[in-house]
């Protein structure tokens, strides 16, 4: 690990308290060691903030592994930066060059209202999952857990799907703020599986229905969001989706019309 | 055990506070048994709690792989490598509920790793010589807390839990004795808010953030669980520390965290540092076999790489010590996989009918298996230190991880405070001096999905006629008020030092006196360092903005004057136990060879502390510990 140095720019947005509406705030950053991490780079940035008596600038962070998904920067125009599979918490300074200009943005969407400088209010998420995302069983009421023998392929198919971490880079990175990634990797993982396989109807629909009511925009088969997963997040889940939602709705079962 | 009948659950309120494995296991739970339960968290969804970040596995005696795993054998583990610290009821209780964690969580549509058969797959952690840990890839925790949090999600929707993100607990209210309810700050806002209930359950994880630099999440907080010590509920063994063999070790002076890389990575990989002193700063590929010491294998040829973790951490101080460290820093040591990536390189190559494969083909071979089983870790690596851990071994080094200590429960898990109840990593009970690896995932759902939606009965089915809590009583607006004034002092300090700067401070003094060993001299010296420090903190810390808004330095500011009270706490308690046990080591109690030496006649005991006011020595309660059906031994991993 050579430990290198470099100088920066930064351009942060700014919102809240004294900056209002919001506006781009400009830091120039000295001797930022390469091997920091771009969140311990704000650490420094709000260090010296602070010893101004200035008031530091907002961000959410918590588990700095790139598992929680807490974090939420747009890094130059894309979410959490331009490391493909990389969450801005592990994304370090030695990807940037000496005298860059850098402007950080919160993840924007109708449905992440900012709360204030780079945090956003991502609780849309949490409206989608409770719609449906879960598989009905109550706490003692599961059998042994090897009763259901899941092929190693199609178990490691939903585990794939299962590996999002809600941090909503698929909606900042695209141009509808669609949560078509997010709202399908969770229904392919629950109906990859056989456990989940009994309410994949009703699931799917609670879900998309849900989606569509947090105001989040539909997909044009872009597939940014796919580009900047940080958990590289297959567009096939979007498929699986669609085909659940078709069978959903317009499946063979009159009892549920 | 006395039980709620469903017609007087319906009537029952009950809050959860915590939202990681076991904090969302009992709100869902408790949620699903008819209570009507009021869930809070300070993140801005449950799912984000640290639980979530957990690597390797969780255990359970299942005994899939038919190598004698047993129910006693876990519970004898666990007890073992707590190195007889634990409470032996509660630690079979554990053993008892892990199969059926598994199977809950198999039905949530957790995806557990799997053999081709289709069947459950497991792997070895420390401590032990069975495979009973089960895994999720390396993001064990993350898949668990998604089932716990989609169980919980289910009941929001349902409308038996009412969810509050973005608020932290400040205060527990206690009237007539018994929790009633806490206070919150909404954490956009700043509104302080009343919340009232029948009892309380805190599920508030641990407090390994007083060393400022951990493995924990940034924001993972004592708060909650310090503000119920001050109440009233005793604080159990806060010295008992996990320090993690296995870190990616510290690079520079702004380093905000450490990162973990999982103990499951000891299955396959060595550790080792050079035999000779000169040798520590070459490329280690051309360090020579003969020229590395194993030291893990040669001291401790039984359990090798996959000792318990207190045992694992000291062998690498004492060989950095000796100045056989690696790295910059001289504070590291070497894991090493090539011999795995030879061995499974050569066992693929045989079972694809490769004949006299060449070197790079078995190297081929073999990191691809490798990169199966561990993939994500090795990219974690390689993204922060910038090296390929396929071709040149890791550099790991001990990291503080996880706090075996925390708030005193009884058998049913409550707290000293009648109606207070502690859950996974915030109380004490399981784990003793050491926790094993692979069992926080365990404890945290046990807690929340088998034990507490019973035990809390004892308590609640004597409350059935106790109508709603007010949130009007004094107690609230007392508490209220006490939180209040706590801000503004905060905020009125107006000194010249960040909160940031002060918790570094403090981290330093806890690491140096009360990290990996302790003596009595530098504990002695931390008790006043930490004292100043305190003092000087509400001389001097700057904490911008103000209340009533979005303001993260403000809650770090709170939270870091917790810290500081439990700083103290804690060395008070290793300057207690004059003996060492797993991961509290006095190097004045040791054996031959830097082992810990244990003084059973005179501290088998559980060191209960209770709170009797700021700048106030606090009251020792014991709690003798009664070993009936394990025999009491030295613990041997050699």
């Amino acid at each position: 690990m050579a430990e290198k140095s470099i100088n920066i720019k930064l351009k942060v947005w700014r919102q809240g308290g004294k900056y209002g509406d919001g506006k781009f705030e400009t830091y120039d950053l000295k001797d930022i060691g390469t091997d920091m991490s771009f969140l311990e780079m704000f650490d420094v940035l709000n260090e010296q903030l602070v010893s101004k008596k200035e008031s530091p600038v907002a961000f959410e962070h918590d588990c700095r592994e790139g598992i929680c998904g807490t974090c939420s920067m747009v890094i130059d125009g894309q979410a959490h930066g331009p490391m493909k599979g990389t969450t801005t918490c592990q994304l370090h300074m030695r990807s940037f060059k000496d005298g860059a200009t850098i402007t950080v943005e919160p993840f924007r969407a109708k449905a992440f209202p900012v709360i204030r400088d780079l945090v956003v209010d991502r609780s849309s998420f949490d409206a989608i999952i409770q719609a449906g995302g879960y598989i009905s069983v109550n706490t003692g009421q599961a059998q042994d857990a090897n009763a259901i023998p899941i092929e190693k392929d199609t178990s490691e198919k939903a585990f794939d799907a299962a590996t999002c971490i809600g941090c909503g880079a698929c909606v900042a990175a695209c141009p509808n703020s669609a949560a078509m990634l997010f709202t399908s990797a969770k229904v392919a993982h629950l109906s990859i599986m056989p456990q989940g396989k009994v309410e994949a109807q009703k699931r799917v629909e609670a879900m998309v229905n849900q989606m569509d009511k947090e105001g989040f925009g539909m997909c044009s088969n872009v597939k940014a969001c796919e580009a900047e997963c940080p958990k590289e997040i297959s567009v096939e889940n979007i498929a699986i989706m669609n085909r659940e939602y078709m069978k959903a709705v317009l499946g063979a079962d009159p009892e549920r019309k | 055990m006395p039980l709620v009948a469903p017609n007087n659950k319906r009537r029952i309120e009950i809050i959860v506070v915590g939202t990681g494995l076991a904090g969302a296991a009992a709100a869902a739970t408790l949620g699903e048994l008819g209570y009507n339960v009021k869930c809070f968290t300070f993140h801005d969804s449950p799912r984000r709690a640290h639980s979530v970040a957990a690597q390797g596995g969780i255990n359970a005696a299942k005994n899939y792989q038919n190598d004698g795993d047993s129910v006693y054998r876990l519970f004898y583990d666990t007890i073992k490598g707590g190195d007889y610290r634990s409470r032996e009821a509660n630690v079979h209780r554990l053993a008892e509920v892990s199969r059926d964690i598994i199977d809950q969580c198999a039905a949530q549509g957790v995806p557990f790793a799997r053999e081709y058969g289709g069947l459950l797959a497991n792997r070895s952690f420390g401590g032990v010589q069975v495979s009973r840990t089960f895994y999720a890839r390396g993001q064990t925790g993350q898949q668990l807390l998604i089932g716990a949090y989609s169980a919980l999600s289910r009941q929001i929707a349902r409308g038996s839990v009412e969810m509050f993100n973005r608020h932290e607990m400040l205060d527990l209210v206690v009237v007539d004795g018994k929790a009633r309810g806490i206070i919150t700050r909404n954490l956009v806002s700043g509104k302080i808010e009343r919340h009232a209930a029948h009892c309380v359950v805190l599920a508030t994880g641990g407090y390994g953030n007083v060393f400022y630099l951990s493995t924990n999440a940034m924001n993972s907080n004592v708060s909650a669980a310090w503000r119920a010590h001050r109440r009233g509920a005793y604080f159990a063994n806060p010295c008992y520390t996990q320090i993690h063999p296995t870190c990616i070790p510290v690079s520079g002076e702004y380093q905000s965290k450490l990162t973990l890389m999982s103990e499951s990575l000891r299955n396959d990989g060595r550790v080792w540092v050079p035999k000779k002193k000169e040798d520590c700063k070459k490329d280690p590929r051309e360090i020579k076999e003969e020229d590395r010491d194993y030291y893990l294998e040669r001291i401790y040829p039984a359990f090798g790489n996959l000792v318990p973790r207190d045992v694992a951490s000291r062998a690498a101080k004492y060989v950095t010590d000796e100045g056989r460290g690696v790295g910059a820093t001289g504070l590291a040591v070497y894991l090493d996989f090539s011999s795995a990536i030879e061995r499974y390189g050569k066992a693929q190559a045989n079972m694809k009918g490769v004949s006299s494969p060449s070197k790079a083909q078995i190297t081929e071979l073999g990191e691809a298996v490798v990169k199966e089983k561990y993939g994500n870790l090795f990219h974690m690596y390689e993204k922060i230190t910038d090296e390929n851990p396929y071709k040149t071994p890791m550099k790991i080094f001990p990291a503080v991880h996880y706090t075996m200590g925390g708030i005193w429960v009884d058998y049913n898990l409550q707290t000293t405070i009648p109606g207070c109840f502690a859950l996974g990593e915030a109380n004490f009970s399981d784990h003793g001096a050491n926790r094993l690896g692979a069992s926080a995932l365990m404890q945290g759902l046990a807690d929340g999905y088998f034990v507490i939606p019973y035990t809390i009965g004892t308590f609640l089915s004597k409350e059935i006629r106790t109508p709603k809590i007010s949130t009007d009583l004094p107690e609230f607006e007392a508490a209220e008020k006490a939180v209040k004034e706590r801000i503004n002092d905060l905020l009125n300090v107006n000194g010249n030092e960040s909160v940031e700067s002060f918790h570094r401070r403090l981290g330093r003094i806890m690491w140096d006196n009360c990290g990996m060993s302790r003596n009595k001299e530098g504990l002695t010296k931390a008790r006043t360092l930490i004292q100043e420090l305190r003092a000087e903190y509400h001389k001097n810390v700057f904490v911008p903005g103000s209340n009533d808004e979005y303001n993260p330095e403000l809650e770090k500011a709170l939270r870091v004057a917790d810290f500081m009270e439990l700083g103290e706490l804690m060395v008070c308690d290793a300057l207690n136990r004059n003996e060492s046990c797993g991961g509290h080591f006095r190097e004045e109690y040791q054996e031959g060879g830097g082992e810990a030496k244990r003084n059973d006649k005179d501290y088998m005991y559980v060191a209960a502390w209770d709170f009797k006011g700021e700048n106030t020595d606090w009251d020792l309660h014991k709690e003798e510990l009664e070993y009936n059906n394990i025999e009491v031994k030295t613990r041997s991993y050699k």
